[in-house]
């Protein structure tokens, strides 16, 4: 798009602008005061490319830059931390799911694409939540556990985690659950 | 010559409690300044580099009750390093060694340490009140001594602070003798919340009015502090992912429909439609709601929701709720003062359709006559809409605009919105605080400096296209305390002026702007009163002090400058020079 090059002819005539910092100086903060300074440019171009912005006339609105302003928009640090945005995955990011324990207060979200096989992504559970799941065997699941981690799958079915091998629990899991031992019964858990 | 003893003369001051009436009458007379003094018990400082705490406990013996501010506005929104400063510790070092009988403390972006909560709980034995916003440099251990310490604590009020959560049992040092609380805020704390200390606390707390709990409080948890305090008057509730089942969700109703004082509602940083529905009964009580951390629940939830509340004086919510939900808002909340509607989506990755625009903006103005305070952060705006709404509010004390893109103009005719910020300070005749944005030239300055009598503080970005917009506003506004500007045009003309104008200014911040270490400079020399910080994090400072005259011409890269009486502060940190 034509908006995108008169923004990076700006970025280019950095030889010519104004600087802010000590000549010589190429560090992490230039980065910044180019982000800044390409929105700069946007009113106070150089008398050369002035007539682009005149003629184009869409500078400042047809393409925003997407880069992001140190400090802007003007929200507090701790407003934006606390904004919980539904984009916290996005395509291609990581397998993020939802986990909870019984009796705990709020859930967890875990990727469950850092994870290698089982025994990992118990520990990580154990350390989240702080419970500890005994071993799992085929025949009666995690035996003796006061807790038994689950999970759903695509069919909407609640599952022993651990019982198909982890592609495919990593592919099919869509939730997990860590349950109470005692409400287990029902998926091998002897008591 | 007093018509009067002293005595009556200091009875008679004691209605007067705001801090501007009390400044005027102690310049009077010495001997009302003497009388005003001694008698004074509620100082404010805005700004805890102009004053020194030993010259503060000179001036006024019988100090109780001290507000002070430390960081700039910006450093909000991380402009201002984190060491910059703002320490809370000497005062409270020198408020202990006096012996003030210090009651109440209330700081505003400033630096605090557990050391300083330590101290502070054991130096004043009739401490009632402490208010921390946006402070950070503390852990729960810094609050478990307050709780421990202070056994007269009616107030422990803690908003949007950055605490380090050790996750402690700071709830449970508050002593079994402790029954005073009246208000108990600790929403921004993070872990993991003792849930039967806090029920314990609440159980023998009678005079609580105020509570606003953390997000780790579940809703059977929140049930139980409702059903044991029905006298609340104001609630902030926790985070709540997951739907009630039947039961709790009928208990939750049951404990609500009690709380028949309840007035003020917040919390929620996550809630689901129907535990929302769960405080329907009382509604129709509220005055204030803060629904604006509630990112994930849909604008329709939020408008049913916002239909009970027919008494609504302060909302802040979130841009989710649209031009459609501000429309019913405007037809509703008739009683509305304070709107503040805050960005949902911060990193602008989609298209946001249901965001809000100046439709939304034109229609709250249209059906609450009564707005006088604004904060709007929305994609667009256009200067018809602008004028519209000064036309039918022309109350506005503060008004607040954040459009989102830096320099966009009006969207429809592509002109810059300086006409429409125009028509706003022309009728909105007691502004106090205006914040701009979006495409604007000198002439919006130009306007402000003309009609903006009453204007105390004014934030700039982005907009400007030569010093005489600065000056406009410097010799146009009398009033004017506070001046923050970045990514603007002005330079050195306009910060050189008229140097005395800064006299009757609190502060003025410049970042990313023209000014010039040489202007810096030349200013530091002419106003010995004036702090003149510059604020660079990357290089040293040393060095700056040194250079040649050619290096005079460097820009700036952040500049504050304040009056002050003591002159330069001794803990400034390396990236900070004050000439």
């Amino acid at each position: 798009m034509e908006n995108v090059g008169v923004c990076d002819e700006f970025v280019n005539l950095k030889a010519t602008e104004l600087r802010l910092g000590l000549p010589g100086t190429e560090d992490g903060g230039e980065e910044e005061r180019q982000k800044v300074s390409c929105c700069k440019s946007n009113k106070r171009a150089f008398p050369e490319t002035e007539k682009d912005i005149e003629s184009t006339g869409k500078t400042e609105t047809a393409s925003p830059p997407k880069a992001q302003i140190v400090g802007w928009p003007p929200v507090r640090s701790y407003r934006k931390n606390n904004i919980q945005t539904k984009k916290n995955e996005s395509e291609g990011q990581g397998m993020y799911v939802k986990v909870s324990m019984d009796g705990a207060p709020y859930l967890r979200k875990i990727d469950l694409t850092v994870y290698k096989q089982y025994p990992e992504l118990m520990k990580l559970l154990e350390n989240m939540f702080k419970f500890s799941v005994g071993k799992y065997c085929e025949r009666e699941g995690y035996k003796d556990s006061e807790f038994v981690p689950t999970y759903e799958d695509k069919d909407g079915d609640w599952m022993l985690v651990g019982d198909v091998p982890w592609e495919m629990f990593v592919s099919s899991c869509k939730r997990l659950r860590i349950m109470k031992g005692s409400e287990a019964k029902g998926l091998g858990c002897g008591v | 010559m007093n018509y009067f003893p002293d005595e009556v003369i200091e009875h008679i001051f004691d209605f007067i409690s705001s801090h501007k009436d009390r400044n005027s009458i102690s310049l009077v007379s010495k001997s009302w300044h003497k009388i005003e003094r001694c008698s004074r018990k509620r100082v404010f400082i805005g700004n805890c580099y102009a004053i020194n705490p030993e010259r503060l406990i000179q001036r006024f013996p019988s100090l109780r009750s001290l507000t002070l501010k430390g960081k700039p506005h910006f450093a909000d929104f991380n402009l201002v390093p984190h060491e910059w400063g703002g320490f809370v510790h000497p005062w409270i070092v020198a408020l202990a060694k006096a012996r003030v009988e210090l009651e109440e403390l209330r700081l505003k972006r400033m630096v605090v340490s557990d050391e300083s909560l330590e101290l502070l709980s054991r130096s004043f034995a009739s401490f009632k009140s402490l208010v921390l916003v946006s402070c950070e440099g503390f852990t729960t251990d810094g609050l478990a001594s307050v709780a421990t310490n202070c056994r007269h604590l009616r107030e422990l009020d803690l908003q949007e602070n950055e605490i380090d959560d050790h996750r402690g049992q700071w709830l449970n040092c508050f002593p079994q003798s402790s029954t005073a609380l009246t208000s108990l805020n600790f929403s921004c704390l993070k872990g993991e919340t003792n849930l039967a200390a806090l029920e314990r606390l609440v159980a023998r707390s009678p005079n609580l009015e105020s509570l606003k709990v953390n997000r780790a409080v579940p809703l059977d948890a929140l049930t139980r502090l409702m059903s044991c305090a029905p006298q609340l008057v104001d609630l902030g509730v926790g985070s709540y992912e997951n739907e009630p089942d039947q039961e709790s969700f009928m208990k939750l109703m049951a404990a609500i429909k009690k709380c028949t004082s309840l007035r003020s509602l917040s919390g929620f940083s996550e809630v689901t439609p129907l535990c929302l529905t769960a405080f329907y009964p009382i509604c129709q009580n509220l005055t204030s709601l803060n629904l604006s951390y509630a990112a994930e629940i849909q604008g329709n939830h939020l408008i049913r929701f916002i239909q009970f509340c027919k008494r609504l004086q302060r909302l802040w919510i979130l841009d989710s709720i649209g031009d459609k939900g501000l429309e019913v808002v405007a037809s509703t909340c008739k009683e509305l003062q304070e709107l503040r509607v805050f960005p949902s989506d911060l990193h602008d990755e989609e298209d946001n359709d249901t965001a809000v625009t100046e439709i939304g903006l034109v229609a709250i103005s249209a059906g609450c006559p009564k707005l006088h305070s604004l904060l709007y952060f929305c994609k667009q705006m256009t200067n018809a809409a602008l004028i519209t709404v000064a036309k039918n509010c022309p109350n506005f004390i503060r008004f607040r605009l954040c459009i989102l893109e830096p320099n966009k103009p009006d969207h429809t005719t592509s002109q810059s919105l300086d006409e429409g910020f125009g028509a706003i300070v022309q009728a909105c005749k007691g502004l106090r605080r205006l914040s701009l944005s979006g495409l604007l030239t000198d002439k919006v300055f130009l306007y402000i400096g003309m009609y903006a009598e009453q204007l105390e503080m004014l934030s700039i970005a982005f907009a400007g296209d030569t010093d005489k917009g600065m000056l406009y506003v410097l010799n146009g506004c009398k009033k004017m305390r506070k001046l923050e500007i970045r990514d603007s045009p002005f330079g050195n003309t306009a910060l050189l002026a008229d140097v005395d104008k800064y006299r009757t200014m609190r502060s003025l911040w410049m970042s990313s702007c023209e000014v010039t270490l040489g202007g810096c400079k030349r200013l530091a020399r002419n106003a010995p009163w004036l702090n003149v910080e510059i604020i660079n994090e990357n290089e040293n400072n040393d060095l700056m002090m040194e250079r040649n005259e050619e290096d005079e011409r460097e820009k700036v890269d952040r500049l504050y400058l304040y009056r002050t009486v003591v002159g330069a502060r001794k803990d400034a940190p390396p990236c900070v020079t004050i000439l």
